[in-house]
C-alpha cells in the first residue's frame, strides 16, 4: 500500500464522501487513487481559495468535516484565505496540500512553499508528514482536532514522495489520544448553580447566541432555555438563524450593523448570557461598558475566549450543548420578565414594520429580502457575501428554520457562491440561495462553472449597485472626503456572463413587479441569476 | 511585572516556531526564552519570562494551552522559585588587569574557562540580576562578547509542574 492509498483509506475511515480540490503535479498520486473510487464525490473548484469556502459550506450544512485537496506552491498559497476564513468562524475543515519531494524541502525548488509555516497564525493545527506510515494516525488526529472542542481548520502537508512511499502496515489507532489536546466538555457544577441563581434574580435577562450554538448543534437546547425562562434572544452574525424571525423571543442581530431593537435590549438588560460567542468587536462594540453595567455569563468551549475581549462575572467553559443540558436539568426558574418582554416586543414590532425607502428605477435591498424570505422553503440555506448586501440580509431577511451562512469573522468577499456549492453538495435537496454584491460576485463568479458542471440548483441574488457599497458608505462620512476607488465601472453585463455559462437571469428594477419576478426566479429550474438594480447611495441604515 | 511561565511541549520539529509565532501574533512580549530536553526524551521544557500584567499572563497561558503540541503550562510563583541563567563572558585581560578580574570572579563565584595573553573567558551561572551586576563590573575592562542562555526555573519544594 502506498502513502496515497493509505491517505484515501484513512479519509474513508473518517466517512469522507466528498472532496473539493484542484489538481497539480504534487497531488497526482492521490488523484490517481481517487480516480478509481467513483463513490468519492469530487468538485473541481475554479480557484483554490474557493475549495476552502466550499469545504466550509459543506461542513456547516452537513455537520461533518469538510475536506479540500490542492497542490503545492501556488495551490497552497491560494488556499490560505479559505483557511483563514474557516479559522475565524471556527469551521471544521481538513485541508490536504501536496508538497515537493521531502529530500528537496528547503531548497526553493519549483512550487515549494512552507505552507505549514505560512498558515500557522490562523490554523488550529497542521502536519508536515515525512513518513507515510504516520498518515493513518495523522489523518485520524486531524479530523479529531478539526471537529472537537472549538472546531477549526487543520492542514496536512504531504510531500509527493511520501504519497508514493510503500508503507509497512496500515495501522490506525482506534481512538485518538493527544496528550496536549483535551477539550473541556462538561461545565463546572458550581458555576452552573451560580448561573441558575443569576437567572432567578434577573428581571431583564438577555441571551446572546453566537455561531458556537450551531457548532455545538445546540439550537434546540438554546430555544428551550429561552422559552422555559422567558428570556429574549439576540444573535451575533454567526448565530443569526438559530431562531425564526417570527419567534416572540427573537430580537434580531446585535452589533454595529445590527437591528435597532437588539441593540436597545442589550443596552437595557440586567443580565447578559452569552452562549457560544467570543464577544468580538462587531457584536459587542463596547465590552468594558457592558461588563460594568450588567451581570454577565459567558458560556464557551474555548477557555481563551473568556476574559479575552470581556471579563464575564460567571465564566462557564465547556461544550455549549452539554452546558445548556446541564442547566435544563436544574430547575432553571421562569424569570419575572413580563414587563421587559412587553417593552421589547414593541421595539421589535416597530422594526419589522419599518417602511423602506423607494426610488424610481431601483429596488431597495431590504424590500427584496423581505419578499424573498417569505417565499423560501422552511429549511432554505442562504449564503450571503460581504458588504451592504450582507448587512441588509442579516438585518432584514426573514428567517424560518433554515440557515444563513456568511463569513462573519474575516468578512471575506466572494465567500457566498462557493459556500453555497458546498452546502448544496451536503444537502442536494435543500433550497440553496446566494445573496451577493456586484463586487463580491466578481471575486468568485468563476465558480458558476462548478455550479454548472454539477448541474446545481443554486439561486443567486445579485445586488447590483455598481460600487463597493459598504466602503462607499463609509467614505461618505467624516473624516473621509467621499467615495474613491470603489466604482465598479467596467463590470460586465451580468446577464451576459450568466448566459455564457448557460445560466438564465432576470433583472428587477421595479418594486411593483418584484413579487412576480421573485416567483419566476425561484421557479426557474436549475441555477438562475436575479440581478437587482440597487441605487449606489442606499445606506444600510436606511 | 515579570512572570515566569514554564511550558512542557512535544519534542518535535516546528513546535518552537508555533510558540514564538503565537507570542508575536498576540502581541505578547518575550523577555527571555530557554528551551531544553527533559528527562522524558519526547518532551521539551520551555521557560518563558514575560513582563506584563496578570490579565495578559492569563491570556498567554490560555493561548499556549490551545496549541496542540503544548502539554502543560504553569506560571511559577515569583517569590518561590529557583531561576538561573548561564553567562559566558569574554573580556580583555592583560598582565596588568588579570588579577583584578580574578578578584571579582572569586567574589561572584565565576569560573575561568579560557585564558589568552590578551583575554579571559569567564563563566557564571546565577540569577539574571547577579549576572547583570557581574557584567557591569566587567565593563571597565572592556568586554569582548557576552552570551547568555535565558533563565530556566523551577518551583521550590517537592512539587512539579
Ligand atoms: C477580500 C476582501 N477585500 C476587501 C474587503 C473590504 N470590503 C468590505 S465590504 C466591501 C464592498 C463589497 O462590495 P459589493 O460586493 O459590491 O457589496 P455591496 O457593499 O455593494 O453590497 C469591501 C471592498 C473585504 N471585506 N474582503
Ligand atoms: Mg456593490
Amino acid at each position: 500500500m502506498t502513502g496515497a492509498q493509505a491517505l484515501v483509506k484513512s479519509l474513508k475511515l473518517q466517512k469522507v464522501e466528498h472532496i473539493f480540490g484542484y489538481a497539480g503535479a504534487t497531488i497526482c498520486p492521490i488523484m490517481d487513487v481517487l480516480s478509481a473510487m467513483p463513490e468519492m464525490g469530487y468538485t473541481l473548484v475554479r480557484t483554490e481559495q474557493n475549495a476552502g469556502h466550499m469545504a466550509s459550506g459543506y461542513a456547516r450544512i452537513s455537520g461533518k468535516v469538510g475536506v479540500c485537496l490542492v497542490t503545492s506552491g501556488p495551490g497552497a498559497t491560494n488556499l490560505i484565505t479559505g483557511i483563514a476564513t474557516a479559522y475565524m468562524d471556527s469551521i471544521p475543515i481538513v485541508a490536504i496540500t501536496g508538497q515537493v519531494p521531502s529530500h528537496l524541502l528547503g531548497r526553493d525548488i519549483f512550487q515549494e512553499v512552507d505552507i505549514t509555516g505560512a498558515v500557522a497564525p490562523f490554523i488550529k493545527h497542521s502536519y508536515l508528514v515525512k513518513d507515510a506510515n504516520d498518515l493513518p494516525r495523522v489523518v485520524a488526529e486531524a479530523f479529531h482536532i478539526a471537529a472537537t472542542g472549538r472546531p477549526g481548520p487543520v492542514l496536512i502537508d504531504i510531500p509527493v514522495d511520501v504519497q508514493t512511499q510503500e508503507i509497512k502496515k496500515f495501522s490506525c489507532p482506534d481512538e485518538v489520544s493527544i496528550r496536549g489536546y483535551k477539550p473541556s466538555i462538561r461545565g463546572n457544577d458550581l458555576q452552573i448553580k451560580r448561573v441558575v441563581q443569576a437567572i432567578a434574580r434577573s428581571r431583564q435577562p438577555l441571551i446572546c447566541a453566537g455561531g458556537g450554538v450551531w457548532l455545538a448543534h445546540a439550537q434546540k437546547e438554546l430555544l428551550e432555555l429561552a422559552e422555559r425562562c422567558h428570556i429574549p434572544v439576540v444573535k451575533t452574525m454567526m448565530g443569526i438563524s438559530v431562531l425564526p424571525t417570527d419567534h416572540p423571543l427573537n430580537l434580531g442581530m446585535i452589533g454595529a450593523h445590527g437591528n435597532h431593537c437588539a441593540n436597545k435590549a442589550l443596552a437595557k438588560s440586567d443580565l447578559l448570557i452569552m452562549v457560544g460567542t467570543r464577544a468580538a468587536d462587531r457584536a459587542l462594540v463596547n465590552p468594558t461598558d457592558i461588563q460594568q453595567r450588567m451581570a454577565t455569563i459567558h458560556i464557551d468551549v474555548d477557555p481563551a475566549e473568556i476574559g479575552k475581549n470581556m471579563t464575564a462575572a460567571i465564566p462557564l467553559v465547556g461544550d455549549v450543548k452539554v452546558i445548556l443540558q446541564q442547566l435544563l436539568e436544574k430547575d432553571v426558574p421562569v424569570t419575572d420578565s413580563d414587563a421587559w418582554l412587553a417593552q421589547l416586543r414593541d421595539y421589535r414590532k416597530a422594526e419589522l414594520s419599518r417602511v423602506f425607502p423607494k426610488r424610481e428605477g431601483y429596488v431597495f435591498p431590504g424590500t427584496v429580502l423581505r419578499h424573498l424570505g417569505r417565499k423560501l422553503a422552511d429549511d432554505a440555506v442562504v449564503c450571503v457575501d460581504v458588504g451592504q448586501n450582507q448587512i441588509f440580509t442579516c438585518k432584514h431577511l426573514p428567517q424560518k428554520h433554515g440557515r444563513l451562512l456568511t463569513s462573519g469573522g474575516l468578512g471575506t468577499m466572494g465567500y457566498a457562491l462557493p459556500a453555497a456549492v458546498g452546502a448544496k453538495v451536503a444537502a442536494p435537496d435543500r433550497q440553496t440561495l446566494v445573496v451577493c454584491g456586484d463586487g463580491s460576485f466578481q471575486m468568485s463568479m468563476n465558480e458558476l462553472a462548478a455550479v454548472q458542471q454539477a448541474g446545481m440548483d443554486v439561486k443567486i441574488v445579485l445586488m447590483r449597485n455598481n460600487t463597493l457599497g459598504m466602503v462607499h458608505e463609509i467614505q461618505k462620512k467624516a473624516p473621509y472626503h467621499g467615495p474613491y476607488g470603489v466604482s465598479l465601472d467596467g463590470s460586465p453585463a451580468f446577464d451576459t456572463i450568466a448566459a455564457a455559462y448557460g445560466i438564465p437571469s432576470i433583472t428587477v428594477n421595479d418594486e411593483d413587479t418584484l413579487d412576480t419576478q421573485l416567483d419566476r426566479f425561484l421557479s426557474t429550474p436549475g441555477c438562475c441569476l436575479l440581478i437587482c438594480e440597487v441605487h449606489p447611495d442606499m445606506s444600510t441604515t436606511d | 511585572m515579570k512572570q515566569t511561565i514554564s511550558v512542557l511541549v512535544e519534542n518535535q520539529a516546528g513546535v518552537l516556531n508555533r510558540i514564538t509565532g503565537l507570542f508575536s501574533r498576540r502581541a505578547f512580549n518575550i523577555e527571555s526564552l530557554a528551551v531544553g530536553p527533559t528527562d522524558d526524551p519526547t518532551i521539551s521544557r520551555i521557560t518563558i519570562i514575560v513582563d506584563s500584567g496578570n490579565n495578559m499572563v492569563d491570556q498567554v497561558e490560555k493561548q499556549l494551552n490551545k496549541l496542540v503540541d503544548v502539554i502543560k503550562v504553569r506560571t511559577l510563583e515569583e517569590n518561590n522559585l529557583i531561576g538561573r541563567e548561564l553567562m559566558i563572558l569574554k573580556v580583555n585581560a592583560t598582565n596588568k588587569t588579570r588579577q583584578d578580574i580574578m578578584t571579582i570572579c572569586s567574589i561572584y563565584g565565576a569560573k575561568v574557562d579560557d585564558i589568552s595573553p590578551s583575554s579571559m573567558t569567564l563563566e557564571l551561572s546565577d540569577t539574571p540580576e547577579r549576572l547583570d551586576t557581574f557584567q557591569t563590573m566587567m565593563r571597565p575592562f572592556s568586554i569582548l562578547e557576552v552570551v547568555r542562555t535565558g533563565v530556566i526555573a523551577v518551583q521550590k519544594g517537592s512539587g512539579k509542574i
